[in-house]
């Protein structure tokens, strides 16, 4: 179930802003794809247009053609709301629901989306979910107790076993462990290793480091000057991309030698 | 009176500590300011309610004072604040419990299932066969809560969708701006003016003459909902965009976001800006007297005819200028009171119960 994404001439502007230029690229199925690049580069913006939720912003649009498994997203007939469906999106801070325990927060693409679900099958999605997530021994005995309760990094976790709970072709993860210790980010870095089996995913991260652990294909963000818009300098197979850059700035960045 | 010397500050020659005050200095001026007090109202036979404004003025002059001899400038003009901050929290205390204690002792006695359970309606004494006035407030209570309610029920729909637009949708249009400044104007509406408008659209609609319990909540109802509009717009600005966005990323619709994440993440708020809303027009007086009028019987049907209140019970008990009427009245204000007391602690516990459990961290 898990697609691939083509990527042809994206522009991304907000506003009369364009912040991402003419962006080119292939994101496999199953497999990692990490976003680098300095701050401001676009990589954020670049991510959010996979799954439309760049446009959630005022004024925020797209240019060029995204392409899912041969369907272009940003067709006048593509309704966001079922692309966000199949595209899940795990944020830079973790967000459960305030309101919801646990188990509410694991269910809620269904419950907000008024799925009807028998209650057998609840609980197997919520267990399936948070395994999927491994949450499921920290969590098991207090799944009625407020998602706001756990720990950054389980409520990290616990936005990830939301988002597959909705069983989605591709997850986007946007920086998901710059705001967690390093021990939760093992334990997230683990599971990406193990949701690629079944999942297209792709992930932004300021961590060369992450990126060339988690990551089958690297993709090199940068400004060609500040108030410039952001571009893909290079992308290619992570292994590549860390030992033989094609690119001077790639290998600058990458370095440590930027500038 | 600052003649007592403080004999506890011992000179150090440490650069760290200073002279200090004992701990009970702030009491020992109070009580000497109280007893000078008492003493020049006593000699120059004043008032005895001077006691307390010259006292209060002894004190600010007095402990700063004896605070600037021994402890310096600083810590002086630190206990002149002290008293300052003290003196307003009284002056906004005293009024209040004032108030309340003189509605409970003049309310309580008149307080009984009869009062509560009758209306004005005049009967005939069997005993002595004469025309005795009725002695009860059922009329205006069925009447205050109907209202009220209708009110309600008119204003949280139309307040909370407002809210809605002008956050989830609205954002900076111009739409959006001119109905922030409208509402911003209809907080200022004064309340007879919506009695005046509730009177003037149900005659235009309903002919002369026309009155009934529905009109006064139309203008209550005015009244409500900019309360209402700005306490849920506050309250959804306050609701994270990462939850939207979250709630969006999960192939949740807009309404459906709102409905289900934005809203119940606010409810709290929301709720305690309703009760406010309520509260506020709970005890109005003047748009029911003009829409509503005033009724000694019971009529519990809000849509016909005069109905009685609470505010324009009190107003009717205290025209009529006997003893007996007077305690109906403060028996009448004692139980307002007693109901937005009531609704007040209600939708504590409410906003209490639904309140996201944020602050609860392992």
């Amino acid at each position: 179930m898990a697609k691939s994404i083509d990527v042809s001439d994206l522009n991304i502007y907000y506003g009369d802003f364009l912040a991402v230029e003419g962006v080119n690229m292939t994101i496999k199925a199953k497999s990692v794809t990490a976003f680098i690049g300095p701050s401001g580069c676009g990589k954020s913006t670049m991510l959010r247009s996979l799954n439309r939720m760049h446009e959630v912003i005022p004024g925020a649009r797209v240019e060029g053609k995204v392409v899912v498994a041969g369907e272009s997203l940003y067709d006048p007939s593509v309704d966001p709301v079922s692309v966000r469906r199949q595209i899940g999106m795990v944020f830079q801070r973790p967000n459960p629901f305030p309101t919801m325990s646990i188990f509410d927060n694991v269910l809620a693409g269904n419950r907000l989306n008024a799925r009807k679900i028998s209650k057998s099958e609840a609980e197997s999605i919520v267990e399936r979910s948070l395994r999927g997530a491994n949450l499921w021994g920290e969590v098991k005995d207090r799944l009625n107790k407020p998602g706001m309760s756990l720990s950054g990094g389980q409520q990290q976790r616990l936005c990830i076993a939301r988002a597959i709970a909705v069983e989605p072709q591709v997850l986007l993860m946007d920086e998901p462990c710059s705001a967690l210790d390093p021990i939760s980010t093992s334990a997230i870095e683990d599971l990406i290793h193990e949701l690629k089996s079944d999942y297209t995913i792709v992930i932004v991260t300021h961590n060369m480091q992450q990126a060339a652990r988690v990551s089958d294909d690297t993709g090199f963000f940068n400004l060609k000057a500040a108030g410039e818009p952001g571009h893909l300098v290079e992308f290619n197979p992570t292994r590549k991309m860390f030992s033989n850059p094609d690119n001077e700035s790639t290998e600058a960045y990458i370095s440590g030698r930027f500038g | 009176m600052t003649t007592l010397e403080q004999t506890t500050a011992p000179k150090s020659t440490s650069t760290l500590s200073r002279a200090k005050l004992t701990p009970w200095a702030p009491w020992l001026v109070i009580v000497v300011a109280t007893a000078l007090a008492s003493l020049i109202v006593l000699l120059g036979s004043w008032s005895w309610y001077a006691v307390p404004f010259l006292a209060v003025l002894f004190v600010i002059i007095g402990l700063p004072a004896w605070s600037a001899a021994i402890e310096g400038r600083r810590a002086a003009m630190d206990r002149l604040a002290t008293c300052l901050v003290w003196t307003s929290l009284l002056v906004a205390l005293v009024p209040l419990v004032w108030v309340l204690t003189e509605v409970v002792l003049k309310g309580v006695p008149e307080l009984s299932l009869s009062f509560i359970t009758h209306d004005m309606q005049q009967k005939l004494d069997p005993v002595t066969y004469k025309m005795a006035a009725g002695a009860g407030v059922a009329h205006a209570l069925v009447g205050t809560l109907l209202i009220t309610a209708a009110a309600t029920v008119i204003s949280v729909p139309v307040g909370l969708m407002t809210a809605v637009y002008l956050v989830e949708y609205g954002a900076k249009s111009r739409v959006a701006r001119w109905t922030t400044l409208l509402v911003d104007v209809m907080t200022g509406i004064p309340s007879i003016v919506a009695g005046l408008f509730a009177l003037a659209l149900f005659t235009l609609l309903f002919g002369n003459g026309t009155r009934s319990g529905l009109m006064g909540a139309v203008a209550l109802s005015l009244l409500m909902i900019p309360t209402v509009v700005r306490a849920g717009e506050e309250m959804m600005r306050l609701v994270p965009d990462d939850l939207r966005e979250a709630s969006y990323a999960l192939g949740v619709s807009k309404w459906r976001t709102i409905v289900k994440v934005v809203i119940p993440t606010a409810f709290g708020g929301i709720l305690t800006g309703v009760m406010l809303a309520v509260s506020r027009v709970i005890g109005e007086t003047a748009p029911l007297l003009v829409a509503v009028g005033s009724l000694d019987l019971m009529n519990a049907n809000i849509f016909s005819g005069r109905m009685q209140t609470l505010p324009v019970y009190i107003l009717t008990e205290y025209k009529k200028s006997t003893p007996e009427d007077y305690n109906l009245a403060w028996a009448g204000a004692l139980l307002l009171i007693l109901i937005v007391m009531v609704l007040n602690l209600v939708a504590r516990i409410i906003s209490h119960v639904f309140a996201p459990p944020s602050n609860e961290r392992r």
